[in-house]
């Protein structure tokens, strides 16, 4: 097993002409919880598509465990999209059933447990439940699977503030001690806490890539204040808000 | 009671603060085992890396102890756990005479107000 889980070497990514990515070095360890944080457009969702084999790089390369990104990365790695994508006819237990014929590593029993501990009801139908249900139901599949890699593309966007601890204590609870789990967002105060490190992205590049811990002793501040400071809005032209 | 986590200071070494809390008031009584890294940590909110750090301190600080087949177990030396909480009553005492000379009292009528007080 290689000592880095996840190997990013000068990886860009554009769309036609226009970059996301641009040079991305990056060296993230087994058994970590990272934070991938950026304001809106900074190339989040990229970055996680990209480890995940839903894109290919424009230039560059990337490595999970050791290999190029491909089938063998992919059953390696469990990926938290941020849409849905399921047909509203299904009931939960059906994409249990569905994940358990693609995933070797997905624990269906774990699956059950997790619906009853989160409050879902695994025998409704999709199109019955609300967003922040549906959004449950979406963390238990990815959750519920023995992974190495979990990539989880805003996992607590969709759900209310007390649901989104319930969330974090699922996370924190669920995930493969030796694995490691990438979370994007943006509501970096709610999930500072449960963060190893932090990767600040800003315009397709990494601009901090430290601990939480030293980044609270170094700056003194939490990781949520470091990220308003370096994201304030600036006003174009020096005008005013 | 419940973990207070505050913004401008590293995680672990609050972490680490509560747990010596909870050890010298009794929480976690001396011998006893204590709880394991991952039930710690769910309990506080927090990564599992983080409180293994907090704990390895409190092994640094003789206030606990790493068992090989039974976890982690509070220490038993009486001695340790009185220098531990000896030294945070200096601090409460500095805070006092500290905000009693804010308020103009040298400390040695802070002293005589605290007898006359009988708190």
């Amino acid at each position: 097993m290689s000592e880095q889980l996840i190997v990013c070497r000068g990886l860009s990514k554009s769309y036609g002409r226009k970059p996301a990515l641009s040079g991305v070095d990056l060296e993230v360890g087994r058994g970590r919880i990272v934070g991938l944080l950026g304001p809106n457009g900074s190339g989040k969702t990229t970055l996680i598509k990209l480890m995940c084999g839903l894109l290919q790089p424009t230039a560059g390369e990337i490595e999970i465990g050791g290999l190029p990104v491909g089938v063998e990365t992919k059953a390696q790695v469990s990926y938290l999209p941020d849409r849905m994508y399921f047909a509203n006819w299904m009931r939960a237990v059906d994409l249990f059933d569905l994940f358990r014929d693609f995933y070797r590593d997905f624990d269906y029993e774990k699956a059950i447990a997790m619906c009853r501990s989160l409050g879902v009801e695994p025998h409704d139908r999709l199109k019955t439940m609300s967003k922040g249900t549906k959004e449950k139901v979406q963390l238990v599949l990815v959750m519920a699977r023995k992974a190495q890699l979990y990539l989880l593309d805003e996992p607590i966007a969709g759900v209310d503030p007390a649901a989104r601890d319930f969330i974090l204590h699922t996370i924190l609870t669920n995930y493969n001690e030796e694995g490691t789990v990438l979370i994007s967002t943006h509501l970096i105060s709610d999930i500072e806490k449960v963060l190893d490190e932090a990767i600040f992205l800003k315009t397709g590049k990494v601009m901090l890539h430290d601990t939480v811990d030293h980044i609270r002793e170094t700056q003194g501040k939490s990781v949520d204040a470091l990220f308003r400071e370096i994201f304030r809005a600036q006003p174009l032209e020096g005008g005013e808000f | 009671m419940d973990w207070k986590l505050t913004d401008d200071r590293p995680i672990w070494l609050q972490l680490t603060e509560q747990m010596t809390r909870r050890i010298i008031t009794g929480v976690y009584p001396p011998g006893s085992r204590l709880p394991s890294v991952r039930e710690l940590a769910a309990e506080a909110g927090v990564n599992p890396n983080t409180m293994q750090r907090a704990l390895a301190q409190l092994e640094q600080d003789g206030l606990a102890k790493a068992d090989r087949t039974a976890g982690r177990m509070v220490t038993q030396d009486t001695a340790v756990l009185d220098a531990v909480r000896r030294a945070q009553a200096r601090v409460v005492m500095e805070q006092y005479i500290h905000a009693m000379a804010e308020l103009g009292y040298t400390p040695a009528q802070a002293e005589a107000l605290l007898k006359e007080e009988k708190l």
